[in-house]
């Protein structure tokens, strides 16, 4: 097996690697918000690698357990009344839930970095941005101030702000430059691995292109791989190499771009593609998925998408559904796919 | 349910409705503070309760030269003063002063303040200014001295000191329903209700006022502590309630001259204006959090 | 064509500390009856300002808004009152267009008191109306006593469409009424407004940023950047023929949820500027990639290109005359989101 990932010009085909290259690996993963009288269940058994340089998509609806997945990756979670009951996080090989705070530091920002959705909020308004590098700098390289600034600038110019306006404040740039202030601080130690969450979706049309062009660019000068939460499908098949589609706080259907978008195999994944306008045939109709996400606190004991689904059945209702390999890198929670047979639909392209 | 035939009960009486006064009384209750603090002001009002039906004002004014400083025993719990009358049944008849101008001097800030602020802060422009500076005029003179102002002027009896103290809360309730009008006012549910036609006075007490009552109730109870010391400042120097009607202030005024001797006549007093503050404001933080609900997540 | 908007020239100007912004600069436009008209654009364009302009919300500055041959701006405060039954509008935010104080019952039922819609009416009479209303919308009848932060997004953006619906309204503008919603349910929400147009007769302003949700929904689309129109076309034809470099860039940065779909899209040079006392040139002037010299000299006119499509710019007249030509800059495009400097142009 060859180690290197072979690439078509434009197309973003997986090609199984050796386990060298693995920066994120998530195993398990298990975590409850415990409140007053009840408990949420946000993520319940996530599972997922990262290669180097590769970009996976964290895809679902409100409620699915995204960002939870996330903050446990960097151990954010809050605590309380968040708990992490069970899983096994590595980053570039490191274990990062047995890690203590002090440890943690050291991590966050160098070998990980993380990006919120609004960024306006992101960033600190009485520092200057180039300040807001820098500070991250020194923190995990120790080096001298000019130094640091001397970074700053550089990432700045990476992101496409011009190196001058590191001395200006958040408020003086827009949305869209904000933005990339938050990257230029996320990536300015050069981490192993960024995650995204929901990072464009504040941001205008046009805007939103620019900034997820430039985040394609810096992936492959940085050698950073790229978790991207989103709810946004075509932010994922623009950005992103592997798919997770997420209900519930578990993952139903993961594989390459191709296999999701293509051979899509999990009633919700088909529902969630039958809910998008067809920008090329406007006379499609809408199939929305009928009723709405389970309570996090209620969860039913079988399959959590069993109530809304159309190809359930009362074994669908009773126990959940276990993770079946389709392929070598497709793999669905779907019970139904024990019958010999089975296929949905699929959902009609535009 | 078929749209051609009509419910002749109602079918909303069918489901429940959260009731959410009670589930803030639910939120007051398991917070000890405003428990304490509730159990406090109970115990205020019965006393004031006792007083109207049980101690006369010759109970409290008969002047009993032979059992005079006496000090705390059973017959007399908190002691005798210089005229020997009984200082817990004067304490419990000036329950009554305390109380009122507590909730009265309040109550005058909240329905002055709160109707200018709120129109301040729905209009802004020169209504806004225009209030905001008078407002502000009002809070730049020393409270104590406005307040003995309004008393040589008006009279010294309770009303008068009611409205002395009220006065001096009127600005800040200005201040804090026009912020709190301010913030409510950018939501969408109020241009939602000016979209059905509706007028903007009737905007600001029907859509944005009853969202804003949080702050309000929670400076009201803040202010009933203030105004408690207020009063009993002024009846202290003499502007507001005077002797021999027992105000709690004026107790300890009357008591100066015999500090080293008779210390319960100033102790009790003060120790009761100070219990009393202390409900209000305890009683006021657990409002505060009972009312927030977004503590509820 | 029965024309049952019309809107001429109309302009909303605010002023600020820095000087007028131009919010709404000059739009013209007319709906028929039961069409969609999507208004599209990116932040700062003016289409929310637009929407509530047209129904008084905000009060514009200058125009006419002719609805049923009668230009409402007008209307004294009695007439408005009236005129409002007829033009309602769906807010973008369930979150914030409701009030939190109040149940679904009487959230829906206070419209109707209101406006006094039932003459006469009973309380059992409102309950009944409101309960017809909330099962037009699709809220389950047990939820009649909730309150708002019971319910989801998906069932409030339900309980507006429902108070817009209880004064039987002949038009209503949607601001964004399903960009705050997860993709389930907005399906779910479009699908329910197009019901009701079909069975109400409605007549819809549909204003949203996402360009896949109006494509779908909308019969004619308008494009608005900095407070103007530049493009107005139905919607298959500006899809497959934008003519407005602006239209073309906004199409092009569209993301396709499907493998492969999504090339390189066309690069605009830095970002929307001010709309504070803008100059009198094409707005677009700063950033468009075919500017020429002639672009600098006034606003160009929103003119009928072809038959139902409109556009404004210097370069597109009527009768296929089109002389864009990509202009050549000396610094590449994109590297610097401030404002460009052209060194050298080319006509």
């Amino acid at each position: 097996m060859s180690n290197k990932a072979i690439e078509t010009a434009g197309s973003q085909q997986a090609v199984i690697t050796n386990n060298e290259d693995i920066v994120l690996e998530v195993q398990d993963l298990v975590v409850h918000y415990v409140l007053k009288k009840s408990v949420v269940e946000a993520v319940n058994g996530v599972s997922f690698k990262l290669k180097k340089k590769r970009a996976i998509g964290l895809v679902g609806e409100t409620g699915a357990g995204k960002t939870t997945t996330a903050l446990a990756i960097m151990n954010l979670v809050p605590n309380p009344p968040g708990v992490i009951k069970n899983g096994k996080i590595t980053v570039c090989g490191k274990d990062i839930l047995s890690m203590k705070p002090h440890q943690l530091e050291k991590i966050r920002g160098k070998d990980i970095s993380m990006i919120f959705q609004d960024p306006m909020t992101s960033l600190n308004p009485v520092m200057t941005v180039g300040d807001q590098i820098a500070e991250s700098v020194r923190l995990h390289e120790h080096v001298g101030r000019k130094e640091a600034m001397d970074r700053a600038i550089e990432m700045l110019e990476l992101v496409g702000i011009p190196g001058e306006r590191a001395y200006d404040y958040p408020h003086q740039f827009s949305g869209g430059m904000k933005q990339r202030v938050v990257i230029a601080i996320a990536l300015a130690c050069n981490p192993s691995v960024l995650i995204a969450d929901e990072p464009t979706t504040a941001l205008d049309v046009t805007i939103q292109a620019q900034v997820l062009s430039m985040m394609n660019d810096l992936k492959e000068k940085c050698n950073t791989a790229l978790v991207m939460i989103t709810h946004d499908l075509g932010v994922v098949a623009k950005m992103c190499d592997e798919v997770a589609v997420l209900y519930a706080g578990s993952i139903v259907e993961y594989g390459t771009l191709e296999d999701v978008f293509n051979r899509t195999m999990h009633p919700y994944t088909e529902g969630l593609f039958n809910s998008l306008p067809k920008i090329n045939n406007r006379h499609v109709p809408l199939k929305p998925i009928p009723g709405l996400m389970p309570d996090p606190t209620r969860l039913p004991p079988g399959c959590a998408f069993a109530e809304r689904c159309r190809y359930a059945t009362d074994a669908c209702r009773a126990k959940k559904p276990e993770l079946r390999r389709v392929s070598d890198t497709h793999t669905v929670a779907c019970s139904r796919y024990d019958e010999p047979g089975f296929s949905i639909e699929g959902w009609r392209h535009g | 349910m078929s749209s051609n035939v009509k419910a002749q009960v109602a079918v909303s009486r069918q489901y429940e409705k959260e009731n959410r006064t009670l589930a803030v009384w639910r939120r007051l209750r398991s917070n000890p503070g405003a428990v304490v603090g509730l159990i406090i002001l109970a115990a205020m009002v019965l006393m004031m309760i006792y007083s109207f039906l049980f101690i006369s004002y010759q109970d409290i004014y008969t002047i009993n030269s032979k059992n005079r400083f006496a000090p705390p025993s059973s017959q007399h719990l908190f002691g005798t003063d210089e005229s020997g009358r009984d200082l817990a049944k004067r304490i419990a008849y000036g329950s009554r002063y305390s109380l009122a101008v507590a909730f009265g001097a309040v109550a005058i800030g909240v329905i002055v303040g709160t109707f200018f602020g709120a129109i301040a802060g729905y209009f802004g422009g020169w209504v806004d200014n225009l209030i905001m500076r008078i407002s502000d005029i009002m809070s730049s003179i020393p409270s104590t001295l406005l307040g003995m102002v309004i008393v040589t002027i008006l009279g010294p009896n309770l009303l008068n000191l009611l409205i002395a103290v009220g006065v001096t809360n009127i600005a800040g309730f200005i201040r804090m329903a026009r912020a709190s009008v301010l913030t409510t006012k950018n939501n969408e549910y109020v241009e939602a209700a000016r979209a059905i036609g509706m007028s903007e006075f009737r905007i600001i007490f029907t859509q944005v006022l009853p969202n804003s009552l949080s702050p309000l109730i929670v400076t009201a109870t803040a202010r009933m502590a203030t105004s408690i010391l207020a009063a009993a400042g002024l009846s202290f120097l003499g502007f507001g309630i005077a002797a021999p009607r027992p105000e709690w202030g004026a107790l300890i005024s009357g008591s100066r001259n015999f500090i080293t001797y008779a210390p319960h006549l100033c102790t009790f007093p003060g120790l009761f204006i100070m219990l009393l503050a202390f409900a209000c404001a305890l009683l006021g933080d657990g409002l505060r959090d009972a009312l927030d609900p977004k503590l509820k997540k | 064509m029965d024309k049952l908007l019309e809107v001429r020239n109309l302009k909303k100007y605010f002023k600020s500390p820095r000087g007028t912004v131009h919010a709404v600069d000059g739009v013209n436009f007319t709906i028929e009856r039961g069409k969609t008209l999507g208004v599209v654009g990116e932040s700062g364009c003016g289409k929310s300002t637009l929407g509530r302009c047209i129904l008084r919300l905000i009060e514009p500055t200058e125009g006419e808004v002719i609805f049923e041959g009668e230009n409402i701006l007008e209307a004294k405060r009695k007439e408005m009152k009236k005129l409002r039954r007829d033009m309602q509008i769906i807010f973008q935010d369930p979150y914030s267009s409701i009030n939190p104080r109040k149940t679904v019952l009487e959230l829906i039922a206070e419209p109707i008191k209101f406006n006094k819609i039932i003459p006469n009416a009973t309380e059992l009479d409102i309950e009944n109306r409101v309960l017809e209303l909330m099962e037009v919308v699709g809220i389950d009848e047990r939820l009649i006593n909730a309150y708002p932060h019971e319910l989801d997004g998906g069932r409030r953006q339900r309980i507006g469409i429902a108070r817009a619906l209880s004064l039987s309204p002949k038009f209503i503008v949607c601001d964004e009424p399903v960009s705050a919603l997860d993709v389930s349910i907005q399906a779910q929400i479009l699908n329910l407004l197009r019901d009701l147009q079909q069975s109400m007769g409605l007549t819809y302003m549909f204003i949203t940023h996402d360009l896949s949700v109006v494509n779908y929904f909308a019969d004619d689309i308008m494009v608005m950047y900095l407070g103007q129109v530049v493009e107005k076309a139905p919607s298959e034809e500006l899809f497959e023929n934008p003519m407005h470099p602006y239209t073309q860039a906004l199409l092009s940065a569209i993301l396709i949820p499907e493998v492969g779909a999504n090339p390189d899209h066309i690069k605009l040079r830095g970002e929307v500027t001010s709309p504070i006392d803008p100059p009198d040139e094409c707005r677009f002037a700063k950033r468009c990639n075919y500017v020429t010299e002639g672009c600098r000299k006034g606003t160009p006119p929103l003119l009928e290109v072809s038959p139902g499509h409109f556009v404004a710019c210097h370069c597109i007249k009527p009768g296929g005359i089109n002389t864009l030509k990509e202009t050549v800059f000396d610094e590449p495009k994109e590297a610097c989101p401030c404002p460009p400097v052209e060194k050298s142009e080319s006509n």
